[in-house]
């Protein structure tokens, strides 16, 4: 016997009492988990995004850098034109290592997503766009015939949407124009896997957008050049630049006072928790006054009461905490299914990531919890006269 | 002559309610020897359990002294009064207090815990076979009448190996034949192992089965 056991058993004296209590710590815990994991997922998944663009250096026409990094993000077209004589003008720079022009158009298409209609996005590139992203690999087909063919290469997951292999024909709606599929590419995790890439000439000339592009993506040969060459660009009239890291800054402030007040939730939650568990162990002590006083009077000592009480307060705090990491972990599929709906904008990825080392620091912090929130309810059962506290309770 | 368990001079416990002050114990003057039996009786309020409380190390007193086992123990506050009582002094409730979530043996265990002493299954089942209770060591309280639940509290006083056993009213909650029957575990505990017993009561056909009665009036000794 020892006063793990005893207190264990007091416990279960009040089962709902104590499940209850036990509950709050778990959600307490749970939602800790739920948002660190989600700061961490979220991070991680915007910073792979970012970095599978392949390019460090976005050129766009001049508007609201906002929109444009995030609408460049989500794969869309901040949809301001720029005239393609910038990329001409630009691509022999000696400090350039690769460089590639993009027309990006949207179209509504009724017949898409079984037909409940959506948005087709198509991109007009160039064979440069493979040296940005080396990692973009034929699934099946290849690459264009020709600068001007009326042909095209899908995302992995457009061609899943649409169910389509190389050798089928695309209808493009409003437009009245039919494109073949050429080319399927691997899943790359992401934005591109949903785009339906064509030539960059033939996107012009079919969208009617002869001479525009919506973005140059750069990559440079020596990073720290990046300011300089971004203080020349600026020279060009009619244009911004946009730095990825100043992309994933953005994405990061826009959500970060969501985070704030997710935060400060969170804390919310756990100190209700700590209130919680200090006033269920006050009264189960209350409650037991003339049984402390006659534990004391065969023998207890003050220390032997405040460990036994103690107890109570950590085992209920270590149930909570093993409850609530296991409930963050089944339910992380949830918690990002709901984030996704209403983030503006959400990377692919994994947005909530727990990891064992976020579990056993949740754990870890809800045995401290026990331990702080125990000390109250354990000194004063342990400081009471056993003469008085016999007598209470007759 | 036999040592002295008790020794009280001019003992005095005051108590006070809000600006009166009420003299429990009254200056008592008091020797209990090791190996008596020894029953406090007086109508209530009579201050029988401020005077057990006092012997027990569970209040400390206002005047007088008073020696427990040769320690004066006048003057020590709480953290010393546990050493006394811890396993030199058993103690037994009117109401038994039992602790509700443990068994028999467990409730014995405990007292053997707290006291520091050795936790072997075998000298727990003893101090419940030694009250008749050998078959029950698994009940909960609740699962036992109120004479077993007594002699489950007999057992719990029992196994730290007290010098003496103080019982408050052990009786009060339990018909005459059960009430008996405690009465029966006390004397044969007080005759075959020479143990001292100090009890409250005011049934007056418990204290004459002790060898000696001492009668409180006011918190004084009045026989």
């Amino acid at each position: 016997m020892n006063v793990v056991s005893v207190a264990y058993k007091n416990l279960k004296r009040k089962k709902i009492r104590s499940a209850l209590t036990v509950g709050g710590v778990a959600i307490a815990v749970a939602v800790l988990v739920s948002l660190i994991g989600f700061d961490k997922g979220y991070q991680q998944s915007l910073t792979a995004n970012v970095d599978k663009m392949g390019y460090q250096l976005l050129v766009t026409a001049k508007g609201c850098p906002y929109e444009a990094a995030t609408l460049m993000l989500k794969g869309g077209g901040g949809l301001r034109y720029m005239e393609q004589d910038i990329f001409e003008k630009i691509q022999n720079d000696p400090r350039i290592d690769s460089i590639t022009p993009q027309l990006v158009s949207t179209v509504y298409d009724p017949d898409r997503l079984d037909g409940q209609g959506g948005f087709a996005m198509y991109m007009g590139i160039t064979q440069s766009y493979l040296t940005l992203k080396p990692w973009s690999k034929f699934k099946s087909g290849g690459w264009f015939s020709s600068e001007t063919a009326e042909e095209a290469i899908m995302g992995y997951e457009a061609a899943e949407v649409e169910q389509r292999v190389v050798g089928d024909q695309i209808y493009i709606p409003s437009i009245d124009k039919v494109l073949t599929v050429v080319g399927i590419f691997e899943r790359t995790g992401t934005q591109d896997d949903g785009i339906i890439f064509l030539p960059l000439k033939t996107t012009q000339q079919i969208f009617s957008l002869a001479g525009k592009l919506t973005g140059v993506g750069i990559k440079l040969k020596n990073i720290y050049e990046m300011a300089a060459f971004e203080e020349d660009l600026y020279a060009e009239p009619g244009i911004q630049v946009i730095s990825m890291a100043q992309v994933k800054g953005t994405i990061l402030n826009l959500i970060s006072s969501a985070k704030i007040l997710a935060n400060s939730v969170a804390l919310i939650a756990i100190f209700i928790a700590a209130i919680g568990v200090i006033n269920t162990i006050l009264m189960s002590v209350f409650e037991r006054t003339r049984e402390i006083g006659v534990m004391k009077a065969i023998g207890a000592s003050k220390l032997d009461i405040f460990k036994l009480i103690w107890s109570e307060t950590v085992l209920i705090c270590t149930l909570g905490g093993i409850l609530g990491s296991g409930l963050a972990l089944l339910g992380s599929g949830v918690v990002e299914y709901v984030l996704k709906q209403i983030l503006p904008y959400a990377p692919t990825g994994r947005l909530v990531l727990i990891e064992p080392v976020l579990l056993a620091t949740a754990f870890a912090g809800a045995v401290v919890l026990g331990i702080v929130s125990g000390l109250y309810p354990a000194w004063r059962a342990s400081s009471m006269r056993p003469v008085e506290a016999i007598r209470t309770g007759e | 002559m036999s040592e002295l368990v008790v020794k009280a001079q001019g003992l005095t416990k005051v108590y006070k309610l809000f600006a009166e002050e009420i003299a429990a114990v009254n200056n008592i003057d008091l020797e209990i020897r090791a190996g008596e039996f020894v029953s406090i009786m007086g109508p209530s309020g009579s201050g029988k359990t401020t005077l057990l409380d006092l012997i027990g190390c569970l209040d400390g007193i206002t005047a007088g002294r008073l020696e427990i086992l040769g320690t004066d123990v006048s003057h020590l506050n709480e953290s010393r009064l546990v050493k006394v009582r811890r396993g030199q002094i058993g103690f037994i409730f009117q109401d038994f207090s039992l602790i509700p979530t443990l068994t028999a043996l467990e409730n014995v265990q405990l007292a053997s815990y707290f006291a520091g002493n050795g936790q072997a299954k075998d000298t727990l089942r003893e101090a419940l076979e030694k009250v008749g209770l050998g078959h029950r060591i698994n009940h909960l309280p609740k699962q036992l009448s109120g004479g077993e639940k007594q002699r489950v509290a007999i057992a719990r006083a029992l196994v730290t190996r007290p010098k003496f056993l103080l019982a408050d009213e052990p009786t009060g909650h339990l018909d005459t034949e059960n009430s008996q029957q405690i009465v029966e575990v006390f004397k044969r505990l007080n005759e075959e192992e020479g143990l001292t017993i100090i009890i409250a009561t005011h049934d007056a056909r418990i204290g004459a089965q002790t060898g000696r009665v001492i009668y409180l009036q006011d918190g004084r000794i009045a026989s």
